[in-house]
């Protein structure tokens, strides 16, 4: 067995598991640990792949960036409490999980098929010789970037511009809004007291049955 | 086939990507807290991800590395803006499970 199939079987273990605890673990917390698992484990593929610098930015971005803004907001909340096991849609479990299987075997008998390829290598290799010049593979992706998607590239800085300005107008809270909030809470507190009396009216042993 | 003799190719990558993007998505139905529901689209970005650069090694081209730039940029945006929506629902709702916005109203 050579060093890079044990490799995989090692990272194809490591991400599956964390990906399965990141739905099984009761505790959000759990799940955001267990989503980290699986980052580094995929950062592992991208490394046997040839992927070198996509394999750094997963770990510096994902697991770096995003896990730790996750486990922020759930500090900030205090949502790291166990979910309630109740299920409004009585049938929505078994349903998920037959819809699953179905998506799993869709992918499956769609990729048994040949797949259009098209022309190959119309970037250019991911390593090697490009015009007598011996270019690794950040500088190879770097070159196609900032050339044949210069313009994607210009729209994502936009994207991240407006993705911020969303996040804190919605997140920010001004003296003004503060009354705002407080009203709405008020608001909320009385519809759910009116759904919970609606509620108590139609079943009539109560909540706890 | 002997163990020894095993040789890991795309399509090995393939399946993996395949199992994750379905955990993913059956978490995304099964789960009801709104950051866990978040969590499992990573899981379906990152298995799109691994799918890219399997095949930007199978065919030999760059061009499948540079989209999952894209595409991590597309994820942190979305997480950016999803967060602060929680976070917005949460003041109001005291909770951050999807049941608590099925009305669409404060």
């Amino acid at each position: 067995m050579t060093v890079e199939t044990a490799l995989f079987f090692i990272g194809a273990a490591l991400a599956l598991g964390g990906a399965l605890g990141v739905v099984l673990a009761r505790n959000p917390v759990h799940s955001a640990l267990l989503l980290v698992v699986t980052l580094v484990a995929v950062a592992l593929f991208f490394l046997l792949l040839d992927a070198q610098l996509v394999a750094a930015v997963q770990v510096i971005v994902y697991a770096g960036a995003i896990v730790v803004l996750f486990l922020f907001v759930i500090m900030l909340l205090g949502v790291d409490r166990e979910e309630s096991l109740h299920d409004p849609v009585p049938f929505q479990r078994p349903a998920a999980l037959a819809l699953g299987a179905v998506l799993l075997v869709e992918i499956f008998v769609l990729a048994g098929r040949t797949w259009a390829t098209g022309a190959s290598s119309t970037r250019g290799s991911i390593d090697g010789q490009v015009g007598g010049e011996d270019l690794g593979n950040v500088e190879r992706v770097a070159r196609v970037l900032f050339t044949d998607f210069l313009w994607a590239f210009e729209l994502t800085a936009a994207l991240l511009v407006i993705a911020v300005v969303g996040a804190v107008v919605l997140a920010r809270r001004s003296g003004q809004q503060a009354e705002l909030d407080a009203a709405d809470q008020e608001i909320g507190r009385q519809i759910a007291e009116a759904e919970l009396e609606e509620y108590e009216a139609e079943s009539p042993t109560g909540v706890g049955s | 086939m002997s163990v020894a003799a095993l040789e890991v190719t795309a399509n090995y990558y393939l399946v993996v990507g395949a199992l994750l993007f379905t955990i993913g998505s059956v978490g995304l139905l099964l789960r009801r807290n709104v950051l866990v529901m978040f969590m499992c689209v990573e899981l379906m970005l990152n298995a799109a991800n691994l799918t890219f650069v399997t095949f930007a090694r199978e065919l030999d081209d760059v061009g499948g590395q540079v989209i999952v730039f894209f595409t991590l940029v597309v994820a942190a945006a979305e997480v950016a803006v999803g967060l602060a929506i929680i976070v917005a629902i949460f003041r109001r709702r005291r909770g951050a499970t999807a049941d608590d916005v099925h009305l669409l109203r404060g």
